[in-house]
């Protein structure tokens, strides 16, 4: 236990520790109302953050609820390394779930294009494992400033039997108070990092340091170009097109993803402190190197409709 | 600068919430799109997806459409009107913002709300064409209902005005007189051009006449609601951490005050104490601990605390109580009807709680206050609930964390309202039997009546302030006491010197007032006296709440009438020339409304009748409805 520490009275408090309380304050109120909650754990920066605030929120027990991949095979395998040694220092079970049908069918990006693959082993996967283990909440990283239509997504969101989502018809959420009531079946997704920025997401990471997975900071990578975006060469999976050669690039990952559809981008950011440099003075949104949100302008809130977080 | 002195700077942020109202057409995402791209907060490849967008839905011909940024949804985006409530994120060198999006259409009152719980701050849009609207109005009332107490008024298009001065100080004439009537603390007026940025990040170049600084330099200076020092220590208890036999933490988000290891705290309702003896915060073990933090707690007892407790200073406690007043915004299509039983959800404790009557419905355009026995979507009303046990609570007013409460639909799970609560009804003792029961006397009402050779009833005098009411009812009394029955006057001075010394003159306070007269009179009348009872009482819904106190026609409606000219020329007591100086508020006829009666049982014309033929009608009157017998 460290000394204690003073605070001064009334001391004024920064947006990040407003934010840091209002996430925790969400957290202990789903395990204090639901009888099975799950977190999503994606491995990517925005989960480890609301990792480790689930850590905070529950010290000195562990987190009252297991971690919950869901595996599509196709991610890089410096985060199934991470993923197995994170969860491990936690105290906390995790659960690997992949959709076997959809790995008994051969799908994958390359195969069945990124929009079948996301589906089936993302979204129905998703589906699958929520309705086998029966979880009532699901933990989700999402934040409201990603997309368009995440931000009217409540933070707790509720979802049918189908896992469904209807924007149309979300619950009103007032000062801070959730309704976690659900029918058997029904459950909701819950994202405790609702108001939280990206740069919010950088800097608690620096404040707190929060350990992340390689993958984010620039080092030599092969990659090859395609559409616009830049590909690493993860494993031999990556079917090469004639003409094309990886080659060696000093490359980052702003998002992580099934790497096929992630796309990296060139930066010499090696340290945390260097990538949140090129964050701040980056003129680009940070979904952008993912390729599934490209189809239209609000394909994101179809997904969401079906079940995707 | 280098990156550390940059996040040093973020880290410095503070965090504002605002919410902005406007309607339709008065270029609220317009102005919200412009904050977010003249800030930066627009990426590129964002930018380029509104251009298309543009093309297929925007209004501005091929010029990005900046409120396409803001209007989230496809259904939206079809339809061209923001739908729900959204929230927008920019950051400035000084501040870090949350805005709450919400729409203007009048059925949306329930997202405004949503939206304004958060807030601590809020823009209203007027079009400098057309002035105050009734959603103005209804706008600003729902921010004052809320709590939020910072406003900036920001007169829009001021470019189809031609940047006119004049336009811009009638309209903010006009809104200031509005707002006295509501609960608003400071006010910020700007002549904007949301189209064009004119005063929105920089000032503009075509109203040298103002003087005042931009709407985003306004923002970055409001008061982030700091709270007072010395507001009362609130920690609902959210979750009990048993971590290990001598670790039993009590977790939370401290909802108001301070607390430092050793305090002294007692656990409501249950009453029982103890002393703090670790405070956990986010990073660990610290002394104290504030509002706003989410904290776990250790105490030097083992005492029984459960979820939904309140942890309070034994000197500064929460109300505790099993019935509560509140204003309530209803949300869903299926109407609040009272006796049926809902759940609600105060701070973190859930229970059962039923609407017993309603008050009152306030207008949300005219603010006038009407007779409702349902609630329908989008209305609020003034709301009687009775809870399945005794809960620990506040009033909205004082400690908005320990003052709200969602309801919750037990069959279908929504969330159906959202509460503001004004006042316990009955305070129960903490650690105490709450089981009130109304004793059964041995001597029956009818018997006690019968020996005073009269039928018990109210007769309840109602009218503007020099109508005549106590005049005709002292009057009625000396005739009644001649002639051997037995009655008593309650008028206002024998009740709020007394009774009702702790309350004022605002809406809540005055029906408040008449309840309790009422119940006065209910006890009275159980006596078998002829109770009289003198009081302007204004509101149709609080006369309606006294007779449902008797039994059917015991009451007596009696409205003693003269016009406002004519009780403004007799003004007995000056009441009337001070209310029109301004030195006395909320004075009826003046500035708060007389909501005359629909159906009484006598009406009196003073204005053609004596004090003699009014009270010799009223003996008529009550001869035949053999009150006296």
């Amino acid at each position: 236990m460290n000394a204690p520490k003073p605070l001064a009275a009334g001391q004024r408090m920064s947006h990040l520790d407003t934010l840091e309380a209002e996430a925790i304050h969400i957290i202990r109120e789903v395990a204090a109302e639901f009888e099975r909650p799950v977190m999503l754990y994606s491995i990517g920066k925005d989960s480890s953050v609301m990792l480790h605030l689930a850590r905070k929120a529950f010290s000195p027990s562990p987190p009252p609820f297991p971690l919950l991949h869901v595996d599509t095979t196709w991610k890089f395998k410096a985060m199934y390394a991470f993923r197995d040694q994170i969860a491990e220092a936690a105290g906390m079970e995790l659960i690997v779930h992949i959709n076997q049908q959809g790995v008994d069918q051969g799908v994958g990006p390359f195969t069945h294009g990124s929009r079948v693959h996301t589906d089936i082993m993302k979204t129905q996967a998703l589906k699958q494992a929520l309705s086998q283990y029966g979880f009532d909440a699901a933990f989700g990283g999402a934040r409201r400033d990603e997309e368009r239509s995440r931000a009217k997504e409540r933070v707790f969101s509720f979802r049918d039997r189908h896992h469904g989502w209807d924007p149309k018809n979300q619950r009103p959420e007032l000062w801070n108070l959730y309704n976690g009531r659900v029918h058997k079946g029904e459950s909701i997704r819950v994202f405790p990092l609702s108001n939280w920025t990206e740069l919010d997401i950088w800097q608690y990471i620096h404040a707190e340091n929060i350990p992340m997975v390689p993958l984010y900071f620039a080092a030599e990578r092969p990659v090859v170009e395609r559409d616009g975006m830049l590909l690493m060469v993860d494993d031999e999976r990556l079917p090469l097109k004639p003409g094309e050669q990886p080659q060696m690039k000093s490359v980052r990952f702003r998002t992580l993803g099934c790497y096929p559809l992630t796309g990296a981008v060139e930066s010499s950011a090696s340290t945390l402190l260097e990538v949140i440099e090129e964050t701040i003075s980056v003129r680009h949104s940070e979904r952008q190197g993912r390729a599934i949100d490209k189809d239209a302008g609000a394909s994101m809130e179809d997904k969401k409709r079906q079940g995707y977080f | 600068m280098s990156i550390e002195q940059i996040l040093e700077q973020h880290g410095q942020k503070d965090l504002l919430r605002f919410i902005t109202c406007g309607s339709v057409d008065d270029g609220k995402s317009t102005l919200i799109g412009r904050l977010l791209f003249d800030s930066k907060q627009v990426y590129e490849d964002q930018l380029s997806a509104v251009e298309r967008d543009s093309r297929k839905w925007g209004t501005q011909g091929d010029a990005a459409d900046l409120a396409l940024l803001v209007d989230g949804l496809q259904s939206e985006r079809e339809q061209g009107i923001t739908i729900d409530v959204s929230y927008r994120f920019f950051a400035t060198a000084r501040r870090k913002f949350i805005i709450a999006d919400t729409p203007g259409h009048e059925q949306y009152t329930r997202n405004m709300a949503t939206g304004a719980s958060t807030a601590q701050a809020a823009v209203i849009l007027i079009d400098a064409r057309h002035g105050l609207q009734l959603q103005t109005r209804r706008h600003s009332f729902i921010v004052s209902l809320l709590g939020i107490r910072q406003v900036v008024v920001a007169i829009n298009k001021m470019d189809l005005v031609n940047y006119e001065q004049a336009r811009f100080e009638a309209i903010c004439e006009d809104y200031r007189r509005f707002a006295s009537k509501l609960d608003i603390e400071t006010i910020h007026f700007l002549p904007v051009v949301a189209l064009h940025g004119d005063n929105i990040t920089r000032a503009s170049e075509h109203m040298d006449w103002f003087q005042g600084e931009p709407l985003l330099t306004l923002l970055e200076s409001l008061p982030v609601s700091a709270q007072r020092s010395d507001a009362p220590f609130r920690l609902p208890v959210q979750y009990v951490n048993r971590h290990s036999a001598d670790f039993r933490g009590f977790a939370g988000t401290i909802s108001s005050g301070q607390i430092r290891q050793g305090d002294r705290l007692m656990v409501m309702p249950s009453g029982r104490q103890s002393e703090v003896a670790r405070i956990l915060g986010a990073s660990g073990d610290v002394t104290e601990a504030h509002a706003g933090q989410s904290i776990t707690l250790t105490l030097a007892d083992e005492i029984d605390i459960s979820r939904g407790d309140v942890l309070a200073r034994p000197d500064d406690k929460p109300r505790v109580a099993d019935a509560l007043d509140a204003r309530v915004v209803w949300m869903v299509d299926q109407p609040m009807l009272p006796g049926r039983q809902y759940d609600i959800k105060l701070g973190t404790c859930t229970l059962a709680a039923t609407p017993q009557l309603i008050h009152h419905r306030i207008d949300v355009n005219t603010l006038e206050h009407q007779h409702a026995e349902q609630l329908d979507l989008n209305e609020i009303a003034l709301v009687r609930w009775q809870l399945g046990r005794p809960a620990a609570f506040d009033a909205y007013s004082e400690l908005a964390g320990t003052g709200s409460f969602v309801v919750i639909d037990r069959v279908s799970n929504l969330t159906v309202g959202a509460g503001m609560i004004v006042r316990p009804v009955t305070d129960s003792l903490a650690d105490k039997s709450q089981n009130v029961v109304w004793h059964e006397h041995k001597i029956a009402k009818s018997q006690r009546a019968r020996q005073k050779s009269q039928r018990p009833a109210v007769l309840w005098f109602t009218g503007l302030s020099g109508a005549g009411k106590s005049s005709v009812a002292n009057a009625l009394e000396q005739a009644l006491f001649q002639r051997g029955h037995h009655s008593y006057l309650l008028d206002g001075d024998n009740v709020r010197h007394g009774l009702n010394r702790d309350l004022g003159f605002t809406d809540e306070d005055r029906v408040e007032n008449i309840r309790r007269i009422g119940e006065v009179a209910r006890l009275m009348a159980d006596a078998g006296l002829v109770v009289l009872s003198a009081f302007i009482s204004p509101f149709r819904a609080d006369r309606a709440m006294v007779r449902e106190l008797m039994e059917p026609g015991e009451f007596v409606e009696i409205y003693v009438h003269a016009s406002l000219e004519t009780c403004e020329n007799r003004d007995p007591k000056g009441l009337y020339a001070k209310a029109r100086a301004g030195t006395i508020r909320h004075f009826t006829g003046i500035d708060s409304p007389y909501e005359a009666p629909e159906k009484p049982e006598v009406v009196l014309d003073t204005e053609k009748l004596s004090i003699e033929e009014s009270v010799d009608e009223l003996l008529d009157y009550l001869r035949k409805r053999q009150i006296l017998v």
